[in-house]
C-alpha cells in the first residue's frame, strides 16, 4: 500500500461545511440531510412536502457552481469517470436500488446516522464500506489487474 | 408554505454541495482511491467524514435537545431502530454500486453543476433505480395501517 493526493485540510474542511449543513437543516426544519432521502421523496413523491426537497436539491448544484465561481482548486475540468458507460449504468442502479432499500446512503447513514448514535446507522456505513472497498479490490486488483 | 424554510433548505442544500466540492468527493477518482486500500490508498475522505462528524457528534444531540426545530413543529427523525435484511442488502448493493463508479447521490446531484453525458447517465439510472425500489417498497406497505406503516417508515 502507498499512500497518493492525501488532502487532509480540504477534506476537513469540506466535511465541516457537510456537517454544517446537516446541523442547520436540523435545527430549523428538523430534517435529516439524507441526500437520498431528501432526492427520493421527489422522485417518488410522498405528500405534500416536495418544494423544500426540490430548494435543497437545487442548493447542491448551487454548491457545486459556487465551488467553480469561487475559483477554487482543483478545477473541475479534470474530472473523469473512473469507469465506462455499462459501469455507470450499472453503478447509478446499484447506488439508486440500495440506498432507497436501505433507506440512507453515506450522508444518512454515514454522517446523520452516527451523529444520531443510530446501531442501524453504524451497521449500514459498515455494510457499504465493506462492499464498496471489496467491490473496488475486485474491479482493480482482479479484473483490472492494475 | 412557509417561505423561511424554504430558504434554509436552499442555504443547507448549497452548504453541502460547496462542501462536497472543496473536499473533491466530486472527483469519483478521488473516492476509489479512498476504497482502494490495498492499491493506491488516499485517506481523505475519512477527513471529510471526521470533518462533518466532529460538527455533527456535537450539533445534533443540542439540536435534539429543543422541543422543536425553529422553522418547524417536529423534528422528523427516523423511528426505526431494529436491524433487517432490506438494510444489509440495501447497503450492500449501495456499497457495490459506489465503489464500481465512485458516485453517492450527493456527488451526483452537485456534478450537474458541470454537466456532462457521464454525470447524465449516472444520474439518470440513480433515479430509475430509486423509482422503481421506492415502487416496490410502496406496494409491499400498501397492506400495512397507517400506524404500521409510521413504525417502519425511517428516512422521509
Amino acid at each position: 500500500m502507498e499512500i497518493i493526493n492525501f488532502t487532509p485540510y480540504s477534506a476537513l474542511i469540506g466535511g465541516a461545511l457537510i456537517g454544517l449543513s446537516a446541523a442547520v437543516l436540523l435545527l430549523f426544519k428538523g430534517r435529516i440531510a439524507g441526500i437520498s432521502g431528501i432526492a427520493g421523496g421527489v422522485i417518488l413523491p410522498e405528500k405534500g412536502d416536495i418544494p423544500w426537497r426540490i430548494l435543497f436539491l437545487v442548493g447542491l448544484v448551487l454548491g457545486g457552481l459556487l465551488y467553480q465561481l469561487l475559483g477554487i482548486s482543483p478545477s473541475v475540468e479534470n474530472i473523469q469517470p473512473v469507469t465506462g458507460k455499462i459501469g455507470l449504468i450499472a453503478a447509478g442502479l446499484l447506488v439508486g436500488i440500495g440506498s432507497a432499500l436501505g433507506t440512507g446512503c453515506t450522508s444518512g447513514h454515514g454522517i446523520c446516522g452516527l451523529a444520531r448514535r443510530s446501531f442501524r446507522s453504524l451497521i449500514a456505513t459498515l455494510t457499504f464500506m465493506l462492499t464498496a472497498m471489496i467491490t473496488v479490490f475486485i474491479v482493480r486488483h482482479l479484473v483490472g489487474g492494475a | 408554505m412557509n417561505v423561511k424554510s424554504l430558504l434554509i433548505a436552499l442555504i443547507s442544500g448549497t452548504l453541502f454541495g460547496l462542501g462536497l466540492s472543496v473536499a473533491q468527493m466530486i472527483d469519483p477518482a478521488k473516492v476509489v482511491n479512498f476504497l482502494d486500500i490495498t492499491g493506491s490508498w488516499d485517506p481523505s475522505l475519512a477527513f471529510v467524514m471526521a470533518g462533518a462528524l466532529a460538527v455533527n457528534i456535537v450539533a445534533t444531540p443540542m439540536i435534539l435537545k429543543r422541543k422543536n426545530p425553529v422553522c418547524d413543529t417536529i423534528f422528523r427523525t427516523p423511528l426505526k431502530e431494529q436491524i433487517d435484511r432490506r438494510l444489509l442488502i440495501g447497503a450492500a448493493l449501495f456499497g457495490v454500486g459506489w465503489g464500481i463508479a465512485g458516485y453517492c447521490p450527493g456527488p451526483m446531484i452537485t456534478s450537474v453543476s458541470f454537466v456532462s453525458s457521464d454525470i447524465l447517465i449516472v444520474l439518470t439510472a440513480y433515479i430509475v433505480g430509486t423509482l422503481l425500489t421506492r415502487l416496490w417498497m410502496r406496494m409491499q406497505e400498501s397492506h400495512l395501517s397507517e400506524q404500521e406503516r409510521q413504525a417502519q417508515s425511517c428516512i422521509v
